[in-house]
């Protein structure tokens, strides 16, 4: 057992307890978007998979390691990409009425760009937000 | 060092936007903008990953990331709301694929020179992770109907599989302390891979929110041990979250089903149950006309929608939203009623209604609504059947009973869309077909709804 190892417990086990006392406050309502985005955060282990896939430890590794950024780079795009999709039908009422019939794609380029962009999170990181849209 | 300081310090910016857009979930108004900051994070952290020191070369990183945006686009914009339980299936496969072929790469260069520690880190990783391949693919078949929704059992189906699982998790100690075996570590890889098949097989298409919310916590777990494995906190930090919220989400299942864990992954409900459950005969249920169903919404003042997995194999949500428009043009108010295992997935309904345009706050849950059904003249139900069926709460020889459920029953009125008399997915007759004041409107749900807009309108 070396130091790190306990180091990497302690971080294992409050990210655990953060996680419950976040995760328990998520309605009902959002469950199947709390699915999708947890999946996608957890995809976060293509950072793993690239140093394996560029490391040249040998054939097989770099092979392995091609196919694990191809996967978890799916769940990146794909797990942001559809809980945003489906984060953009939540409605109160009152609203989406008029600009917002029954296709969702027809709903999106309205009000939510536009309260997106003026926070500063999409020129911030270039690519990303328009992989998000 | 400066360098590793920076990728550090991108992956600590990711852990934090990650746990203030989980955070975002709590409120539907925030929602959208604090997973984009996630997905912000995500993109820091792989940035951060380019300037690595042990990357020497991009070529398979890049087509890498190539191949699985062009799989992940499609995935991700055009499946259709209705296929989602299938499409959150698949995407844990991919996940717990990714986590696997890390741990099976790590493994096969150390060439087993690994420390019991880092062994039994990529062991776990590659036992949850190659079961939770399998096991999410057998999910999946289901849920698109590819496979059998039916419970798929054996004689001695659960002892093989406690057998199997009990050698495989042997062969995964034996290789903590052994980790020179490769041959074993590959055989442990598949057996786990065996081990996702035979443990979801037996399991009937309507526990599937439970699987998938449990499939989504071993993907998570498997996360975990891939940070342990190569020493990276912001893997355990979001693998933690992961598996923490699937496993939340089974235990909330689990609960909304009366049911232990053990029940579900073992008990293959719905296949010797049926034949002592009561039956329907002698009891006759009363069919209605569009018509007359039509009068009934038209005119009254609460009417209290219950959607479950038969409004989303028709299709039909955006019927019920019309319908709904229809009843409150004429006065009346309508809320939903969402049980929480309606559908195939969490959270399934508010989905496919917030995609018809539902407005949330008109999604209410099982506790929020089941004091109202007394007060509403109709209970409308579309496609839904085991959770509101009264014998969970009267029935003790019953399967379901102790389920808690959405007092339908309560309504002065409960009108149910179904396509014929065939019983639920539990395979139990349900009472409240039968019940005064019940009347079943049959046909496919679009169809029927269809009808009954146009009748309400003309009423």
């Amino acid at each position: 057992m070396e130091i790190t190892t306990i180091t990497e417990l302690y971080v294992f086990v409050l990210a655990g307890f953060v996680g419950y006392q976040v995760i328990t406050r998520v309605p009902p309502l959002l469950h199947t978007p709390l699915m999708s985005a947890t999946n996608a955060i957890s995809a976060i282990s293509v950072v793993g998979a690239m140093v394996i896939a560029g490391a040249h430890y040998n054939r097989v590794s770099t092979i392995l390691g091609f196919i694990a950024v191809a996967s978890a780079t799916v769940n990146v795009v794909g797990g942001f990409l559809i809980t945003d999709r489906m984060l953009r039908m939540f409605r109160p009422a009152g609203r989406g009425g008029p600009e917002g019939p029954i296709t969702t794609g027809a709903a999106a380029p309205g009000k939510p760009v536009a309260g997106a962009t003026p926070a500063g999170a999409a020129p911030a990181a270039g690519s990303p937000p328009s992989a998000v849209r | 060092m400066a360098r590793t300081l920076f990728i550090e310090t991108t992956y600590l910016v990711a852990s934090v936007l990650f746990i203030l857009g989980l955070r975002s979930l709590t409120n539907p108004e925030r929602a959208r903008r604090g997973m984009q900051l996630a997905a912000a994070g995500m993109v820091f952290a792989i940035i951060g990953t380019l300037i690595n020191h042990e990357i020497v070369d991009y070529r398979w990183i890049a087509v890498g990331i190539g191949v699985g945006a062009l799989i992940g686009y499609p995935l991700g914009m055009w499946v259709p709301m209705t296929a989602m339980p299938q499409q959150v299936a698949i995407s844990h496969m991919f996940g717990a694929l990714a986590a696997t072929l890390v741990g099976v790469a790590e493994y096969y260069t150390a060439a087993g020179v690994v420390g019991p520690g880092r062994m039994a880190a990529l062991g776990f990783e590659t036992l949850f992770g190659s079961l939770t391949i399998t096991g999410s693919l057998m999910a999946a078949g289901k849920l698109q109907e590819v496979l059998p929704g039916r419970p798929l059992t054996f004689r001695g189906q659960n002892i093989f599989n406690i057998a199997l699982f009990a050698v495989t998790v042997g062969i995964f100690l034996f290789l903590v302390g052994h980790p020179e075996n490769a041959a074993l570590f590959y055989i442990m890889l598949a057996l786990s891979l065996a081990i996702g098949v035979s443990m979801v097989l037996p399991i009937g298409a309507a526990d599937m929110p439970v699987v998938v919310s449990l499939l989504n916590s071993y993907a998570g777990l498997a996360s975990v041990a891939t940070g342990f494995a190569i020493g990276n906190n912001v893997l355990i930090i979001a693998g933690a979250l992961d598996g923490g919220s699937g496993f939340l989400l089974s235990v909330l299942m689990s609960k909304a089903m009366n049911r232990s864990f053990a029940n579900v992954l073992f008990g293959a409900f719905g296949t010797a149950t049926t034949a002592v459950a009561k039956t329907s005969a002698g009891l006759t249920a009363r069919s209605i006309s569009a018509e007359d169903a039509a009068v009934q919404l038209a005119y009254a003042s609460l009417v209290v929608i219950v959607p479950g997995y038969g409004m989303a194999v028709a299709q039909s949500q955006h019927q019920v939203r019309e319908l709904a428009e229809q009843i409150e043009s004429r006065g009346g108010t309508v809320k939903y009623a969402i049980h929480p295992v309606a559908g195939r997935m969490p959270g399934h309904m508010n989905v496919l209604l917030a995609e018809a345009n539902v407005p949330y706050d008109r999604l209410y849950d099982m506790d929020e609504i089941n004091p109202e059904f007394e007060r509403a003249d109709v209970a409308l139900v579309i496609g839904a059947n085991d959770v509101v069926n009264p014998a969970a709460r009267s029935d003790p020889s019953s399967p379901i009973y102790g389920m808690p459920i959405l007092n339908a029953d309560k309504a002065r009125s409960v009108i149910v869309l179904k396509r014929g008399m065939n019983p639920g997915f539990a395979g139990i007759e349900n009472d409240l077909f039968f019940q005064a004041g019940t009347s079943m409107l049959f046909g496919d749900a679009k169809a029927s709804l269809t009808k009954l807009i146009t009748e309400v309108k003309a009423v």
